[in-house]
């Protein structure tokens, strides 16, 4: 499965895995990309070819620019993510219904553990 | 109960969940620190060793996580306004060690039939923000989902992989 180790090496970068989470919004130029990470051009350019290389992303010619935009993949990479984080939330809320069954009257206990 | 997770325009990101408890309970839950200790945790393994919850306008809000082998991070905020059992308005940002942009939260717990309706609402300052936000939340999740593949591996022994 050469693809999806590409794939895992290219999301094993928190620098990358921002970059998709922007790209979630829309179509953006490397100008755009590096704003928010305070690195230079150059070193989001090759971010960018690494997703590209594992088809996260793909990029179009616009002139002098080349905006790019998420390819399938990486917008299912992206849903996966907000998946994962949801299920983390989810799992702080499961407790939290068993704080609450403790405190309905009747179920008061002083001491749990 | 099903969770929503959206998010809104450029800058907001909205949290629902149903719970079955009346929605002074859910609010105690939310404010009082001895009950925030018991589920405010994330992945399994994670304590909260201090939760300092002061519930009036102007009160200081620090949570610090730890995973008791030398990993943590902590949260500091401040309330901004309380309703009792309705609504709370705080500010809050995550140390990573660096301060993340102030994430602006109003929660509400709506009655809903002999349960609560919980909406939380996001606001971050700006569309990159919220990216680099959930991009931390992701952050996470893979955490939880590698501890989660550590576990596999660990009850997989005698397993062949698979090339």
């Amino acid at each position: 499965m050469e693809i999806l180790d590409t794939t895992f090496s290219a999301l094993a970068d928190p620098t990358r895995r921002a970059i998709l989470a922007r790209l979630a919004q829309g179509e953006s130029t490397v100008m755009e990309l590096a704003k928010p990470f305070a690195m230079s051009q150059p070193a989001i350019s090759r971010h960018l070819k690494v997703l590209e290389g594992a088809g996260l992303i793909v990029r179009r010619v616009e002139g002098t620019k080349r905006p790019c935009r998420l390819a399938k993949p990486g917008v299912e990479a992206v849903d996966r993510w907000l998946e994962m984080l949801r299920g983390a939330l989810e799992m702080n809320y499961q407790r939290l219904d068993d704080v609450l069954a403790e405190l309905k009257p009747g179920n008061e206990k002083e001491e749990t553990r | 109960m099903s969770m929503t997770l959206k998010t809104e325009g450029d800058r907001f990101v909205v949290v629902t969940r149903r719970f079955a408890a009346l929605p002074e309970a859910v609010y105690r839950a939310h404010t009082e620190p001895e009950l925030i200790k018991r589920w405010m945790l994330g992945p399994a393994g994670w304590t909260m060793p201090v939760c300092i919850n002061e519930a009036k306008p102007g009160g200081k809000i620090r949570i610090e996580w730890t995973n008791g082998q030398g990993g943590g991070f902590y949260l500091t905020g401040e309330c901004l306004e309380l309703v009792p059992f309705r609504r709370i308005v705080h500010v809050e940002r995550m140390h990573l060690p660096d301060p993340t942009p102030d994430n602006h939260i109003v929660t509400e717990f709506a009655p809903d039939g002999d349960g609560t309706l919980m909406t939380m609402r996001m606001t971050l300052p700006d569309a990159e923000s919220r990216a680099q936000m959930l991009a931390t939340g992701m952050e996470k999740g893979m955490e939880m989902s590698y501890v989660r593949l550590d576990e596999i591996v660990a009850a997989g022994d005698g397993v062949a992989a698979k090339g």
